[in-house]
């Protein structure tokens, strides 16, 4: 029977690796999907097998109770909220391996099997609370900013400190609660302090760091109880997710340390100049201006999931589109609050996946395009980061949409956008602003073209 | 005789490789999906939790275990329909 089970694990990983494979493709993407959920069923079922199993009773609670709020959950997000769903998950994924690391613990471990207990104990731990900070900050169920203080360096080295001595500790006399309940409040609040120093805007990076964390624990949660399926699956899901980490940094221009440690825009002074005025239009005047267009681009941010835009957003893309205009969506890597947060928003309101195109697509664009619409977006636009050495984003690469005819930003007040770093788009000759929420001035739009 | 220990971390290696090739390519449009289906995947852990909570024993390491396969259900099956939720919205331009 076990050299069986043994077998259907391998079946279970070479299903995932298969699965995430397809993945890579919109057109085999859904179906990617399914075969991992396949080869999870495969190993679930395989696991059940296990002839040390006698007693069903606790299995079955824990799947039905589970499964049951994952469902739920899973079916009544709404689809802005996606970010924050999503660190949720992954918060109970770390939490499990936590609990799967400390239960393996026996009397007859040995120093392997305690290094990775502790392992999986510390990175589970530190990927549950650092979800829920994430989770807290998306939802803006907790301030969004970065929570910085004195001395929180010393602090967060103190914990580090006290987390190493305290698994060392722990391996040597594992007979001894003590250590263990340090390390596990330690890791606990030690994913806390490593969260809030951090933005909102700098949660993509965050989001897909901690997604890689938790195929870590699940990876040494794995060693600890000597389960290959683990460390396969674990380990595939700690890779992507440190690439995907890495794609989100350099789209930022910015080193992974300097995303986790410096609090964004505290460190450097904004010395960003700004010249001429803000240029005001009303909606009338917009839609005078759209319809001699006939090459639109929009470039939507966090702001349209806010205003939940989208779908006023897709359906004044085809009254351009019934005009002649040519329609192009201009996503930037970081735009929104996790990777490829506008595309989903964007594929829940009907509009087609082609006609989202990547930065280094539409720049070269850019100079043929009558009117650029910016929705909700400020950092990825900021013609600074081109221009400007004194900016704090100097160096991240932009949508570049003042080389356009002309560009309208959507936006609710002049309020500054995140860190307070100043604009000169909204200065340019050819940028028009216009106030209100997206949402209604879009709809305004709407009306004047029906 | 060459210990386990040292077969599973040559699987490790080998893994993290080969994570790193399946994601590298992967378009900008199918990162969310592709995250959350991944953070469906790290609710493997259940299957290292059944064991746990199927012992029998009624100590505190089956109860953790059963914990263990409460919380990874949560994110496998949310994370897994989330994921479907997600993607059966991606729709190419018609003709």
């Amino acid at each position: 029977m076990d050299i069986l089970i043994q077998f259907a694990y391998i079946v279970s990983g070479g299903l995932f690796i298969f699965g995430l494979k397809q993945l890579g493709s919109p057109a085999t993407a859904r179906r990617g999907n399914m075969i991992s959920a396949t080869a999870m069923l495969v190993a679930i079922v395989a696991a059940l097998l296990d002839q040390g199993i006698v007693d069903f009773q606790f299995i079955v609670i824990g799947f039905v109770v589970g499964g049951a709020v994952g469902a739920a959950a899973a079916r009544l997000v709404q689809m802005t909220s996606m970010p924050e769903m999503v660190a949720l998950f992954n918060g109970f994924g770390g939490m499990a391996s936590l609990l799967v690391g400390w239960a393996a613990l026996s009397p007859e471990a040995g120093t392997f099997t305690l290094v990775t207990i502790i392992l999986s104990i510390l990175i589970g731990g530190m990927t549950f609370t650092g979800s829920l900070i994430a989770y807290g900050k998306l939802s803006e169920t907790i301030g969004s900013g970065a929570v910085q203080f004195s001395g929180q360096q010393v602090v967060n080295s103190l914990i580090v400190l006290g987390i190493l001595g305290g698994s060392v500790m722990f391996c040597m006399n594992p007979g001894n609660d003590l250590w263990l309940f340090v390390v596990i409040g330690l890791a606990l609040v030690f994913g806390i302090m490593a969260v809030i120093p951090i933005g909102g805007a700098d949660m993509p990076v965050v989001i897909s760091l901690l997604n890689s964390y938790s195929g870590l624990a699940a990876c040494a949660a794995g060693f600890a109880v000597d389960n290959n399926i683990l460390i396969v699956a674990g380990a595939l899901v700690g890779a992507s997710g440190i690439i995907l980490t890495q794609i989100m940094c350099k789209a930022m221009n910015r080193s992974l340390s300097n995303v986790l440690f410096s609090g964004f825009g505290s460190g450097k002074q904004d010395t960003t100049e700004v010249e001429g005025e803000i240029k005001p239009i009303s909606v009338d005047d917009a839609y005078y201006v759209l319809e001699a267009a006939s090459n639109v681009a929009i470039i939507p941010g966090y702001g349209m999931a806010v205003a939940q835009a989208q779908h006023v957003v897709k359906e004044l893309t085809e009254l351009l589109e019934q005009n002649g205009a040519e329609v192009n969506f201009g996503i930037h890597p970081v735009a929104g609050r996790m990777p490829g947060h506008m595309n989903v928003l964007l594929a829940e309101a009907d509009v087609p996946y082609d006609q989202l195109l990547e930065m280094d697509d539409i720049n070269p664009r850019m100079e043929n395009v009558d009117v650029a619409i910016v929705i909700g977006a400020n950092d990825v636009v900021n013609p600074a980061a081109r221009e400007n050495e004194g900016s704090p984003i100097y160096g991240m690469p932009v949508i570049n949409v003042d080389n356009a005819r002309t560009v309208f930003v959507l936006k609710r007040s002049m309020a500054s956008g995140f860190a307070g770093i100043e604009n000169p788009l909204f200065y340019k000759d050819n940028t028009r602003m216009l106030f209100g929420d997206a949402k209604e001035s879009i709809g305004g739009l709407i009306r004047e073209f029906s | 005789m060459i210990p386990a220990e040292v077969f599973l971390t040559f699987i490790l290696m080998l893994t993290i490789f080969l994570g790193f090739e399946l994601i590298n390519k992967v378009p900008a449009t199918l990162h969310t999906p592709l995250m959350s289906g991944a953070n469906a995947i790290s609710g493997i852990t259940v299957v290292g939790a059944i064991s746990l909570a199927g012992t029998g024993e009624q100590d505190l390491a089956n109860w953790l275990g059963a914990g263990a396969v409460a919380l990874a259900s949560i994110n496998v099956v949310g994370g897994y329909m989330v994921t479907d939720r997600m993607l059966s919205m991606f729709k190419k331009k018609e003709g």
